[in-house]
């Protein structure tokens, strides 16, 4: 459609198959872009503030209400914060149950992200309904594998939302080595069926498109890092976690975009799964390294598109680490271990779905949050996703307007973005064209 | 075979401040889910799908609470377009975790969060769908429950009432053969003054309720408070366990404002 001054103006008001409320607003003269948005008009949510004052312990279920698509990623980077303030470590074989449950968390939201809110866009569907009924069995096997990772969740976290058995120090209950047992057939064929995704996904038809991105991830010297690890850029930077403050910034914008965080010295970054399978090639899985070379994913791969194929690695890697931590699982001596708070600054990070997501709080002397920042990797990704939008708009002035903002919803959807994520502390501009 | 020719009701899912995780139940129900999509035309659905059908609607679920004025809007006019509004989960029951707000000063908590406080648009509460519109259910529970969300879908598809008891969550232990975790390990627990919904999930992981689900009918608190100090709990303690993600429903309300003092 055309404003009153004949420019081209293309809205997508309400963005489906993302989680949150998101919109993008494309103003275009000629060829020539005058304006371009991706806004997010969800409402503010001030975890920040209410954090102050409650206990230290209180943070993993009161953060974890922030996203319900990954809570554990919540409930990890602040235990993580809270286990660093008080000097805590926990036995290596709850650091092991965390990773299986994290990977739960992985299997179920890379497979409604793969199968539900993405793969309908290369197909050419609305939604992963109306794919149902031309391919059942694709439908069906992604439910599968969707209901595979929420079975991991509830087994170790209590249900698949909000899983209640985190706990700082560990968990309340661990399971037993027959209760693992039963996951093994599963995920014997989760596995298979990722092999099989990825093989699906990368038959697809990708734009050609690249970007410059510098890509952080955590990174761990011996695993491709989940819970826990060192901050690391393909640009060189190679923290730890605790010097976040010093080389990240956020800030706060008017229009659609407020705290944006952006590395001090360079900008924009890219965070998930693509920075992830770049940044930790040399720690992939063997299965999931092998089917990576076999449908010629490159380490470096830099087309956003493609984060379906990465996405789809990460299953297989996820299936493969589970069943390898289960067959090495012995319960540990004790469930958790206390955690006694003291007057300190507590960093963390762990890698959602999405990508980093950081923690800070500072604690007084009885174990009160006096202050909490949270920066979700959908905030991260913010910039990123704005600059792959001009990118990808520029030789595509000519595409008709349905055809066009089709194409512009799947580039912001190449991030999974989490909007309920990122809006707790983004401004939120409430622009709706009519 | 005989040909349905009834039209398939049209449900529309809406979303207002929320983590989004009671919709994803909805997705979560993976069993269920090309059966419900066979008997319900999803019309509505932005999470799941671009497509978009306009209004009326016959089953209208609704996630979130009221925060903007915009929202306050919103809400009026989906009630329009509904026959049959369900709200679903602490937000939208009784204004969610960010109805912590409430209990303070907006202005304050703003400006601890943003640089620019003038740029927030925000209510001074954090309010449920049904202090804004008549609501013909209410779903509890953060998140609700996969197996009351089908009971809700199918009752709605027979036309009967949806059965969703409001007693407290020490049934569902005793129904589960699960010990008292407050007699027997002298864990503090909710579970007396909360709405049974979860199949209480946390006595069995060795940990007391944390009051998902809200008030249960007619709630001892005062019976509660009784047992939490003589476990050596004090009433701060109380009073922030009270103000979670049911924090204004009004007996917790009344409750937690009372002990805090």
């Amino acid at each position: 459609m055309t404003d009153d001054n004949g420019l081209r103006e293309i809205n997508v008001d309400y963005l489906a198959r993302v989680e949150g409320e998101g919109a993008m607003y494309l103003k275009l003269d000629g060829d020539e872009i005058i304006d371009l948005e991706f806004s997010i008009f969800e409402p503010p949510r001030f975890y920040e503030a209410f954090l102050r004052g409650r206990r230290h312990a209180e943070a993993p279920d009161i953060t974890s209400r922030i996203c319900g698509i990954c809570p554990i990623a919540y409930q990890m980077s602040s235990i993580n914060a809270m286990e660093f303030a008080a000097g805590a470590k926990v036995h290596p074989q709850i650091r092991a149950l965390r990773r299986m449950l994290y990977c739960g968390e992985w299997v179920e939201s890379h497979a409604l992200h793969v199968y539900m809110l993405h793969a309908p866009d290369f197909l050419g569907y609305e939604s992963a309904i109306e794919l149902a009924e031309d391919l059942p069995e694709v439908v069906t096997n992604a439910l599968r594998l969707k209901k595979l990772g929420n079975t991991v969740m509830t087994l170790l976290g209590g249900r698949e939302i909000h899983p209640i058995n985190m706990r700082v120090g560990g968990f309340y209950r661990t399971p037993t080595r027959k209760e693992l047992d039963s996951l093994v057939e599963e995920l014997e064929w989760a596995l298979a069926t990722s092999e099989a995704t990825v093989r699906l996904v990368s038959g697809f038809d990708f734009p050609d498109f690249e970007m410059p991105y510098e890509f952080v991830a955590l990174r761990h010297p011996d695993e491709y890092a989940i819970t826990d690890g060192r901050i690391v850029s393909s640009e060189g930077l190679d923290i730890d976690v605790s010097e976040w403050p010093e080389h990240f910034e956020e800030t706060h914008v008017e229009r659609s975009n407020a705290l944006h965080a952006t590395l001090r010295e360079r900008g924009t970054y890219h965070v998930g799964p693509m920075a992830r399978f770049t940044l930790n090639h040399d720690n992939l899985t063997p299965r999931a390294e092998a089917v990576a070379d076999e449908v010629g994913l490159e380490c470096g791969e830099r087309n956003p598109f493609k984060s379906i194929i990465v996405r789809s690695v990460e299953l297989v890697l996820a299936c493969e680490e589970i069943l390898g931590l289960i067959s090495s699982y012995e319960r540990p001596p004790a469930p958790w271990i206390p955690v006694e708070p003291r007057s300190a600054v507590g960093h963390g990070a762990s890698e959602a779905p999405r990508g980093i997501l950081y923690h800070r709080y500072e604690i007084d002397d009885e174990g009160f949050i006096a202050d909490a920042r949270i920066v979700p990797p959908t905030s991260q990704n913010q910039r990123s996703i704005e600059e792959d939008l001009r990118q990808f708009v520029a030789p595509r002035t000519h595409i008709a307007d349905d055809e066009l903002k089709w194409q512009l919803e799947q580039a912001i959807r190449n991030y999974d973005p989490c909007i309920s994520c990122a809006t707790h502390f983004l401004d939120l501009t409430i622009d709706r064209v009519t | 075979m005989t040909k349905n020719i009834r039209q398939k009701p049209k449900l529309a899912v809406w979303k207002f401040a929320s983590c989004d995780g009671c919709q994803l139940t909805l997705l979560d129900c993976e069993d269920e889910l090309l059966d419900i999509v066979g008997a319900i035309d999803i019309a509505y659905f932005p999470e799941a799908t671009r497509r978009e059908v306009a209004g009326p609607y016959d089953l209208s679920l609704v996630e979130g609470s009221v925060t903007t004025a915009h929202d306050a809007e919103r809400i009026q006019e989906i009630r329009r377009e509904s026959t049959t509004l369900v709200s679903i989960g602490a937000c939208a029951t009784a204004g969610g975790i960010q109805a912590l707000k409430n209990f303070t000063d907006v202005n304050e908590f703003i400006s601890i969060v943003y640089a620019n406080p003038a740029f927030i648009d925000t209510l001074e509460a954090s309010t449920a769908i049904s202090d804004h519109v008549e609501v013909d259910l209410e779903l509890r529970g953060c998140p609700i429950s996969k197996h009351q969300l089908m009971e809700v879908v199918d009752a709605y598809l027979h036309g009967r009432r949806p059965n969703t008891p409001n007693h407290s969550v020490c049934v569902e232990c005793k129904l589960a053969g699960t010990s008292c975790v407050m007699v027997a390990q002298r864990i503090p627990c909710l579970g007396p003054v909360t709405q049974a919904g979860c199949g209480a999930i946390c006595p069995a992981f060795n940990r007391g309720c944390f009051g998902c689900f809200g008030p249960s009918i007619d709630p001892n608190m005062e019976s509660l408070r009784e047992i939490w100090h003589r476990l050596g709990i004090e009433d701060p303690d109380l009073v922030r366990a009270l103000r979670t993600f049911n924090a204004y429903a009004p007996e917790f309300k009344e409750a937690s404002t009372a002990y805090d003092r």
